[in-house]
């Protein structure tokens, strides 16, 4: 049985956002329409299956490879300023650390001279996005191949200019050495500014993981020091002269089509400009206040169909599939396989709930035309991609258009298109001034899209043995990442059922994985205890990956699995599981109190193992911030909607967690060394849900089969 | 109507544009260019948005400007005294009590708030007066440890 081939590398199957049609189609006027037109306007059409094999490099331009010469990705100043090129972007990941970390060490040179100019698409080298946990499996090795390469390039220099033998020099602290002369000279007295025009070679060696000296330590934020002082300016702090500030008269319901608007009151407002354009309404005007009131005083009306609400959502989710089906199991008996052998049977239904990412800075954008050309800073994660959107939009080439993404308020997937980019911009292009749109909380909570919601069915027998004989999981809408379990069954059917769906939905961190999980993970608990094994014991019986298994014993240990109840009010619980090149196990804590039914997670435990570790602290903060950020949809957040309106688009009406949500969290990091590295944004979330859920049942005996699990309370009956 | 107001920030006078409804964080960030002080939900429920007046930690988002003429404020960018870090600064450094940082001068001045009237509070005191400031990518242990340390730094202790 292959238990590896199903990490997913590039795509992601509930990408859906990008299957749906332009929120707008602008006709902007004829005049303008003409224009672009003459100008002989070149139309890119993104390719999927070009997107789909390839995630980095200048894919559009220059056929499908990401750019080999070495000056595409860095560039070293006569000063030994060393300024390095990735279309990655920086949402509180890190990456501009752990990115400059691989070139220090590849390039030999201190991480205070290293650069990074991130996400710019005049500047950087196309890229897909920042998505999928592939920045350290993807750009980190890239970055050190270009690294390795450039260091042997200054030493061919250095040997030219000495001549002597290349062999006998060597690379330290952004020089090049010759240790029997004791000549030695920088990085930018050898290259003079110079491009490197150098091509990085198929094959260069790097260096192995245990001889790294700068990556495989802990290294600060990049420019902290901005981030605590004010100083860093975020897409929603850009600021142009002249700039006006835009606002949107949004919809009353989802998919709903504009019948009328009354502009005229608005129009009155001193410096308020107004667009219509299709069912596009929106003002620009000189403070954000004047722009909110004007907006306000726009009457529209809408016409919209009836749309499903979240009290029914799970039963339409299975009342509608799609004929698209997509199984990708390849253990796949097929879909006629039915449950059989000697075990006993068990079934049930898992449901998950659409939740909202809420990065905590929503979404922003600045426009300025100059002609026909645009330029927008913005928070994206695709900022590639939404310079493919603008073009479309407005009917202009892609070389027309500049995105830069300044370092982000966060995006957890969320933050893959670019809405606030198309509104600053048909704004900015009627008030031919600089626009800014910076979406209000109740935007964010209503116009983004949001993690789908899913039910997931899972059938099962365990022999008298304790061993898995057959296994059988349909996830409905929620999608198909960590849709196969690890665990050895004899018999597999796993699908992934395509539906239509009432929300826009795309990315999370995670994506499926922490449904999937959830639902396998709290089934395999419920195995266990028909079986009458401890939920360890059990998982251990039918595992055969080794990493899974090392997390699973390293996390029981570091908790002290099964662990001792002081109360009746305790419970334990465990869950495991791997995704996207990275292995978890989290052990769960809870206290349940049986009169107020309120459940406490008093410590979560996770161990996570993604390969040779680039940065331990900064992996540390992103295992403690996906239990965290986990805890929230495993306990309390959902997103409630009835006919195409949000109910609660608002922090005061949809929970997060809070300081005092937060339990105690222990994180065990397995540094393989022997192992390519992984990325680690996502995977350690998905083992926080399954792991709560197991302990409420060890502490209550009630098996909690929905997320969230207590938005209000347990129930115990 | 707007009307003229006089603003004490960061121990800068300045005159402003505002009118009854103008809200401190709209004028400092829009007027006075200090983007430091974040938007987050409008509401008061976030925290991204504090800064201290009077040396009390406000909402800024709900306070209007009017409310605050005549009175000190502090916003992030006036934390650092001759280029000197302020204690809570360093320790956020120090704990690496970050990820995207957007909650980090919201966290920063509700805490410098907090340390004001308690000098040494406890785990859950810091947790309680923090409870009102949202940090999306789960750095809450990290900012408790920061706080914590920067207690003792300001009690002249090590860090």
């Amino acid at each position: 049985m292959n238990e590896h081939a199903t990490v997913s590398l590039s795509i992601e199957p509930e990408r859906y956002e990008l299957r749906e049609a332009r929120a707008y189609v602008f006709e902007l006027t004829r005049r303008d329409l003409f224009k672009f037109l003459g100008a002989g306007a070149l139309f890119f059409c993104a390719n999927t299956k070009t997107i789909a094999l390839q995630e980095s490099g200048r894919g559009q331009r220059r056929g499908d490879d990401m750019p080999k010469d070495i000056g595409a990705w860095l560039h070293i100043g006569e000063d030994g300023k060393i300024t390095v090129f990735t279309g990655k972007v920086e949402v509180g990941q890190n990456i501009r650390t752990s990115l400059a970390q691989a070139v220090a060490e590849e390039l030999h040179a201190p991480v205070s001279q290293i650069e990074l100019v991130m996400g710019d698409t005049l500047l950087t080298p196309y890229d897909m996005g920042t998505f999928g946990s592939r920045t350290t499996p993807t750009m980190n090795l890239q970055l050190r191949k270009v690294s390795a390469a450039a260091c042997d390039l200054l030493k061919d220099i250095a040997a030219k200019n000495w001549s002597i033998e290349r062999d006998r020099l060597a690379a330290a602290n952004g020089k090049i050495v010759d240790p029997i002369s004791k000549n030695s000279a920088t990085y930018g007295e050898l290259l003079k500014g110079r491009e490197i025009a150098q091509i990085i070679p198929d094959q260069d060696p790097l260096l192995p993981a245990t001889e790294w000296r700068v990556a495989g330590k802990s290294l600060a934020k990049a420019d902290g020091r901005d981030f605590v002082t004010g100083v860093h300016k975020y897409p929603s702090d850009q600021k142009l002269p002249g700039m006006l500030y835009g606002k949107v008269v949004r919809p009353s319901k989802f998919q709903a089509t504009l019948i009328s608007a009354d502009t005229t009151a608005a129009e009155k407002m001193p410096g308020v400009i107004v667009v219509r354009d299709g069912d596009f309404i929106g003002v620009a005007a000189p403070s954000e206040e004047i722009a909110s009131q004007a907006a306000a005083a726009i009457k529209t009306e809408w016409k919209a169909e009836p749309q499903p609400s979240s009290k029914n959502i799970f039963d339409y989710l299975r009342k509608n599939p799609e004929r698209r089906e997509s199984t990708n199991s390849p253990a796949d008996q097929g879909a006629q396989a039915t449950v059989r052998g000697s075990g006993q049977q068990l079934l049930a239904t898992y449901t998950v709930e659409y939740i909202a990412h809420a990065p905590l800075e929503p979404r922003a954008a600045l426009a300025e035309w100059e002609g026909d050309k645009l330029t927008v800073w913005t928070g994206t994660q695709r900022p590639f991609g939404v310079r493919e959107e603008l073009a479309a939009a407005f009917h202009i080439p892609q070389e027309s258009v500049h995105v830069l993404m300044p370092d982000t308020g966060s995006a957890y997937g969320g933050k893959h298109t670019g809405e606030t980019a198309i509104e600053a911009a048909r704004l900015a292009r009627a008030a031919k001034k600089p626009v800014k749109v910076v979406w209000t909380r109740k935007e964010e909570f209503t116009w983004a899209y949001f993690r789908p919601a899913g039910v997931i069915d899972i059938r099962a027998s365990v022999d008298s043995s304790g061993r898995l004989e057959h296994w059988e999981f349909t996830n409905f809408n929620s999608g198909g990442s960590g849709l196969n379990t690890p665990y050895a069954a004899e018999v597999r059917n796993e699908k992934f059922q395509p539906t239509k769906y009432p929300l826009r939905q795309g990315s999370y961190r995670g994506l499926a994985a922490t449904a999937n999980h959830f639902a396998r993970e709290s089934f395999m608990d419920e195995l266990a205890h028909q079986a009458k094994m401890d939920p360890l014991e059990f998982r251990r019986k039918n595992l055969k990956d080794e990493r899974l298994r090392a997390v699973l014993e390293a996390a029981a240990k570091k908790f002290g699995w099964p662990g001792v109840k002081k109360s009746s009010e305790q419970g334990f619980g465990i869950a495991g599981g791997f995704e996207k090149g990275g292995y978890v196990a989290t052990c769960a804590e809870v206290t349940v109190d049986r009169s107020s039914g309120s459940v406490r997670v008093a410590r979560l435990v996770t161990a996570f193992e993604c390969g040779a570790i680039v940065n331990p602290d900064g992996l540390r903060n992103q295992v403690e911030g996906a239990n965290i950020m986990g805890l929230g949809g495993a306990l309390f957040e959902a997103i409630e909607f009835e006919d195409g309106r949000i109910l609660n688009a608002a922090f005061s009406k949809y929970r997060v967690p809070r300081f005092k949500d937060v339990p105690a969290i222990e994180t065990v990091l397995i540094d393989r060394k022997d192992l390519p590295s992984a990325g680690a944004g996502e995977t350690p979330i998905v083992g926080v849900a399954p792991a709560i859920g197991n302990a409420i049942f060890n502490a209550t005996g009630v098996r909690l089969r929905s997320l969230p699990m207590v938005p209000n309370g347990l129930r115990i009956s | 109507m707007a009307r003229v107001i006089s603003l004490l920030v960061n121990d800068t006078p300045s005159k402003v544009d505002a009118d009854a409804r103008s809200s401190l964080l709209s004028i400092l960030r829009e007027q006075l260019e200090l983007t430091g002080t974040k938007y987050g939900c409008g509401e008061g429920q976030c925290g991204a948005c504090t800064v201290l007046i009077d040396g009390v930690a406000h909402r800024s988002c709900l306070t209007p400007a009017a409310d605050a003429e005549g009175k000190a404020i502090t916003t992030i960018e006036g934390l650092a005294k001759n280029g000197r870090l302020h204690p809570l600064q360093e320790a956020f450094l120090a704990e690496e009590a970050m990820q995207c940082a957007y909650c980090a001068s919201g966290m920063i001045m509700s805490a410098v708030g907090l340390l004001q009237t308690d000098a040494n509070p406890t785990e859950s005191k810091i947790k309680d007066s923090l409870e009102g400031n949202v940090c999306r990518c789960g750095t809450h242990p990290r900012i408790v440890a920061a706080v914590q340390r920067a207690a003792r730094i300001m009690k002249g202790g090590t860090s």
